[in-house]
């Protein structure tokens, strides 16, 4: 009963190991692609915050923020070849569970410290002595 | 002492073989993984040190603030640097998967001389703040920055000193399967630099500056 999905088994695993000895490559137009996006995403907000484009501060930090996520996206494409193959799906699954912990532990910290800072404040203890 | 079962599945005649144990695998097959678990590890060291950085990034204690400190010229031509050197290490890979010895050679070799830039920039802007009394131990903003800026800056010394190391051992024993698996390792390393430059330059730097 359990010969045909063992052999399925087998044979995923050697599959896996074909995976291996080449970890995902880029192309020469791949790391331009790259490469120019990158330019690009970078230029954007340097040019913002030294050119003072933009005079609302508020828009500028968003826009800072949004084009460093894109362009951390576009490394991790282009010139570290993520995708949802490359060792059976391992490093994807690695990286997702890192994103997790680290939106946890950074919002978290922030969170705390701040309201931490907000309680601190020599403002509220004279308040609440008075 | 092999472990093998012997069952005949039901409708078959002949008996069919289990192997138990392990199989084999060959040399350096779980490399690339473990590594990527290693760069992991080290996105949540970074992660605390942003952290840090987000908690203590405006705490001057009435000295300088990042606006007074920060030269963004400076920080742009280090930003290029980096990025050149990450197309450089690229286009290694692709000589590498050519097996052109001697390009994989020049492109590491460029890799490395963008890299050392970036360090010496970096080393220059450390002097500076440092001459102006911007130290580590004059707030808890300025430790914050030493701290991440310096923990990124260190990785990149040690991408530095594996990158000649690697390029000797390729000038010695040419391209061989356990050179590109290096090759490969370093790569994923000195990407992975520059996409902790990008947190680095944004929310140290350019929000550093508009706070």
């Amino acid at each position: 009963m359990s010969a045909p999905s063992h052999n399925v088994d087998h044979a995923h695993g050697d599959h896996a190991h074909d995976d291996h000895g080449g970890a995902p490559h880029g192309s020469r137009r791949s790391y331009l692609t790259g490469f120019a996006l990158s330019v690009v995403l970078t230029a954007i907000p340097f040019g913002l915050v030294m050119g003072g484009w933009i005079a609302n501060v508020q828009v500028v930090i968003g826009i800072c923020m949004a084009l460093a996520l894109v362009q951390i996206v576009v490394h991790m494409i282009y010139f570290l070849h993520m995708n949802s193959k490359s060792e059976s799906g391992w490093t994807l699954m690695a990286l997702i569970f890192t994103i997790i912990i680290v939106v946890i532990a950074l919002a978290g910290t922030l969170w705390v410290m701040f309201h931490m800072n907000l309680n601190m404040m020599p403002g509220m203890e004279m308040s609440g002595s008075m | 002492m092999a472990t093998m079962t012997e069952t005949t599945p039901p409708g078959t005649e002949a008996p069919a073989f289990w192997d138990l144990d392990p199989h084999e695998h060959p040399p350096g097959a779980s490399t690339m993984l473990g590594f990527w678990l290693y760069l992991m590890s080290d996105c949540l060291i970074f992660a605390m040190l942003f952290a840090s950085w987000g908690v203590y990034g405006a705490s001057y204690a009435g000295g300088p603030t990042p606006k007074e400190l920060f030269d963004l010229k400076l920080v742009a031509v280090n930003t290029a640097m980096l990025l050149f050197s990450s197309i450089t290490y690229g286009f290694a890979m692709i000589a590498s998967d050519e097996k052109r010895k001697s390009a994989v050679l020049g492109w590491l070799a460029a890799t490395g001389l963008f890299g050392a830039a970036f360090l010496a920039i970096e080393l220059y802007e450390f002097s500076h703040l440092l001459h102006e009394g911007a130290g580590p131990q004059r707030s808890a903003f300025l430790s914050a920055f030493f701290t991440l800026v310096g923990t990124h800056g260190l990785h990149v010394t040690f991408g530095l000193i594996w990158l000649i190391t690697l390029m000797v051992q390729v000038s010695r024993r040419g391209l061989e399967p356990a050179n590109l698996r290096r090759l490969q390792c370093l790569s994923l390393f000195w990407h992975f630099l520059d996409v902790i430059w990008i947190g680095v330059f944004t929310f140290v730097y350019l929000l550093g500056v508009l706070r």
